[in-house]
């Protein structure tokens, strides 16, 4: 019976094309793959593969171009905001996003991450943000938690030592350069719906010259913080999201209803993560 | 504009040049001396015209990975700096040989190390030529003696550059950067179309069409079987440069007892130190480096086995001097004497030098 | 009006997350007790109750489950 159902009229959901065959090197459960997939999707849906330029940063995602069936250029360390200027400043019909984690975008490559959301670039940028520098052995990254372990915070970060987890999703919201400011995971049916959904609305904001889409997906790292997927998910639910709380932050040039940039910026409390 | 006798400065020549010779974008950060390349570019407002894009960066970091992005979509895209400036790029400088991006660096040097002095001086040899950042990689290296070089090398450069998929760097100082001098301007050379782009770059990232796979610009490969493979591939394309693209100036050389040595501003000098000599009555040729990379290895060999020593002139404590060594095979004396810091020889100094040194 | 869903899981990419597994509403997959060529204990489903939701599929990160859905 089963058998019947499996043919290609019958087709609800597959693999986007937009992704090459080469298997994702990503951990079991990790969440760039999901973001990968998502943002492949929404390439495929708006039509764009033959004018999509992808910039890879330094970090777990350092060989997204392999995956993604587009042209792609691989930054230096926290440099693909450059490079993504550059390419959309001279070529303002291809479609530019940019693709990083929390070290490249928030920590080395702050300056560039900073200065090209001020100018107002014309580009989409993702941000997987999972507290962790993943690909290097699981030490601290900007965004890593107060209290929380990692390989250079092994009895957990404290603020003396290392000071603040940097929201820089909500900094960047400040600049009058960013057009659409979100904070996103991909933990659940539910909330890849959504956050591919504010993929698409970055892309559609480049196509109508609105400025920078800043798409933030707080993310995991289940090898990092040394936990099955499963519970790294659950885990992120009770600590990463009480410090960088899903949700718009800015949508069309003004800061989305119900949020106080202030508050989130200056006054926001930081909570110490569940050991 | 056709081409026509002008007066300027050399960092205005540089900038005028990228506009004639069909530059798609430049991308900088001020510093001095050479803060006029952008400021000329910025005054010419080129995007009006020819439809190159000018952007100031926020750090000569974003310059340089500006360059990187731009480039590797095909297009011609240059920057420029001074010494302590084109430090910072290093990084970006061994990405783009990494990755194999045409593009064109100018460094308008001053005194270092460190921030150092903002006057002329030639100490930046040994990062232009030898590596400057991590790998096993060189850019094809251009140094200019005048203002219509500073010019011509503009144009020069991205035939060089596109030819071999290959950053070249224009290394000048701040007296050629700052001097004002005639120069003909040469007819403009018009952007390219995108079908020149196309064409002329198949390896960009310009939107991958359904007729080809997706092009990958990137200097990362983690095989390193294939790596070796990839550095022996650069490796050639050195080799090439050598046998076909070392450019030079011999003056005076054919009956000469003594050489000097020297490229960009110390040529002038030695140039003037040369005639001195001839004055007294002594034989003095001087040979000019246009190509710091490739270095004219073989042609200062020959040289060396018909003269009986070199002088190398140079506004450093004594960089080039190595290769001019490496390259006369001990067959003859070579010396050095150089003023550095930011202060500029005198003739005078560069004669008694020679004869101190040299003729004995 | 009801509906009646099958998944085909390309078990070779499976890399055995099990992130998918909680979110199924039906109960339907499972990681198996064989394993694939990398080892890891592939998607399988364990009965016949899949309503075709790619609730699944939406939440895989390596994109191995294709779905199908009929109406009934």
């Amino acid at each position: 019976m089963a058998n019947d159902i499996v043919k290609p009229e019958n087709l609800v959901y597959s693999r986007t094309k937009v992704l090459t065959d080469a298997t994702m090197h990503y951990c079991p459960g990790c969440g760039h793959g999901t973001t990968h997939r998502i943002v492949a999707e929404v390439i495929e849906e708006l039509g764009i593969q033959g004018t999509t330029v992808g910039v890879a940063p330094v970090g777990c995602s350092v060989l997204a171009y392999n995956y993604f069936d587009v042209d792609f250029q691989e930054a230096a360390h926290g440099r693909a905001p450059a490079l993504a200027t550059a390419i959309k400043r001279l070529n303002p019909d291809l479609n530019v996003f940019t693709y990083q984690g929390d070290g490249d975008l928030a920590a080395i490559g702050t300056a560039e991450t900073v200065h090209a959301a001020n100018r107002g670039e014309n580009i989409t940028m993702v941000f997987v943000n999972n507290g962790i520098y993943g690909m290097t052995g699981g030490q601290m990254a900007p965004t890593t938690l107060v209290g929380m372990k990692s390989a250079t915070t092994p009895y957990g970060r404290c603020v003396e030592r290392n000071g603040y987890p940097l929201r820089i999703t909500e900094m960047l919201a400040t600049l009058p350069g960013t057009y659409y400011v979100t904070r996103q995971s991909v933990h659940t049916p539910a909330a890849v719906r959504k956050a591919k959904a504010a993929i698409k609305q970055a892309f559609l904001n480049q196509q109508n010259k609105k400025g920078l889409s800043f798409v933030e997906i707080v993310s995991n790292c289940n090898s990092g913080w040394k936990m099955t997927p499963v519970q790294a998910n659950k885990w992120m639910e009770e600590n990463m999201f009480p410090n960088y709380p899903i949700g718009d932050i800015k949508v069309d040039g003004k800061i989305a209803e119900g949020i106080d940039i202030n508050r989130l910026v200056v006054d926001h409390p930081l909570s110490v993560v569940n050991k | 504009m056709a081409k026509e006798l002008q007066l300027m400065k050399g960092n205005e020549a540089i900038a005028r040049a990228m506009i004639a010779s069909g530059c798609d974008g430049y991308f900088g950060y001020p510093i001095t001396p050479q803060s006029e390349v952008m400021e000329t570019l910025m005054a010419e407002k080129p995007w009006e015209t020819t439809g190159m894009t000018v952007l100031q960066a926020e750090s000569e970091m974003a310059s340089i990975n500006m360059v990187y992005g731009g480039a590797a979509t095909g297009k011609k895209v240059a920057t420029s700096s001074s010494s302590p400036g084109i430090s910072l790029m290093q990084e970006g400088l061994t990405y783009l040989a990494g990755a194999e991006i045409p593009c064109l660096i100018v460094n308008v040097m001053r005194g270092g190390p460190g921030l150092g002095t903002i006057q002329p001086s030639q100490s930046d040899y040994f990062q232009s030529v030898k590596g400057g950042g991590h790998g096993d990689y060189q850019l094809y290296t251009l140094a200019p003696a005048s203002v219509q070089e500073m010019y011509d090398f503009v144009f020069d450069a991205w035939d060089i550059a596109f030819k071999y998929r290959n950053p070249v760097l224009i290394l000048s100082d701040g007296a050629i950067g700052q001097c004002m001098e005639k120069l003909y301007t040469r007819d403009f050379t018009p952007r390219w179309t995108e079908e020149e782009r196309r064409k002329n770059a198949p390896w960009g990232t310009w939107g991958k069409p359904a007729t080809r796979g997706h092009n990958i610009i990137t200097s990362l490969e983690l095989d390193s079987a294939k790596q070796e493979i990839f550095n022996h591939k650069l490796q050639a394309k050195y080799a090439e440069m050598k046998e076909k693209e070392v450019r030079y100036e011999m003056l005076n050389c054919e009956d000469a007892d003594y050489i000097i040595v020297a490229y960009g501003s110390s040529s002038r000098i030695a140039m003037k130190a040369m005639q001195m000599a001839r004055e007294k009555g002594i034989k003095v040729g001087l040979f000019r480096l246009i190509t710091l990379f490739p270095f004219p290895t073989k042609q200062l060999n020959e040289l060396s086995k018909k003269v009986k020593g070199m002088l190398c002139v140079e506004m450093s404590a004594g960089q080039m001097i190595e290769d001019v060594r490496i390259a006369t095979e001990c067959n003859i004396p070579v010396e050095h004497f150089g003023r550095f810091g930011g202060i500029i020889p005198t003739p005078g100094e560069v004669l008694e030098a020679l004869e101190n040194k040299i003729v004995k | 009006m009801a509906f009646k869903g099958q998944i085909v899981v390309d078990t070779e990419r499976c890399k055995g997350c099990g992130v998918c597994v909680q979110h199924c509403p039906k109960q339907v997959i499972a990681l198996s007790k064989n394993v694939n060529g990398k080892g890891y204990n592939y998607l399988e489903t364990v009965n016949e109750d899949c309503i075709g939701c790619a609730s699944c599929a939406i939440v895989c990160p390596d994109g191995v489950i294709s779905v199908y859905k009929v109406k009934c």
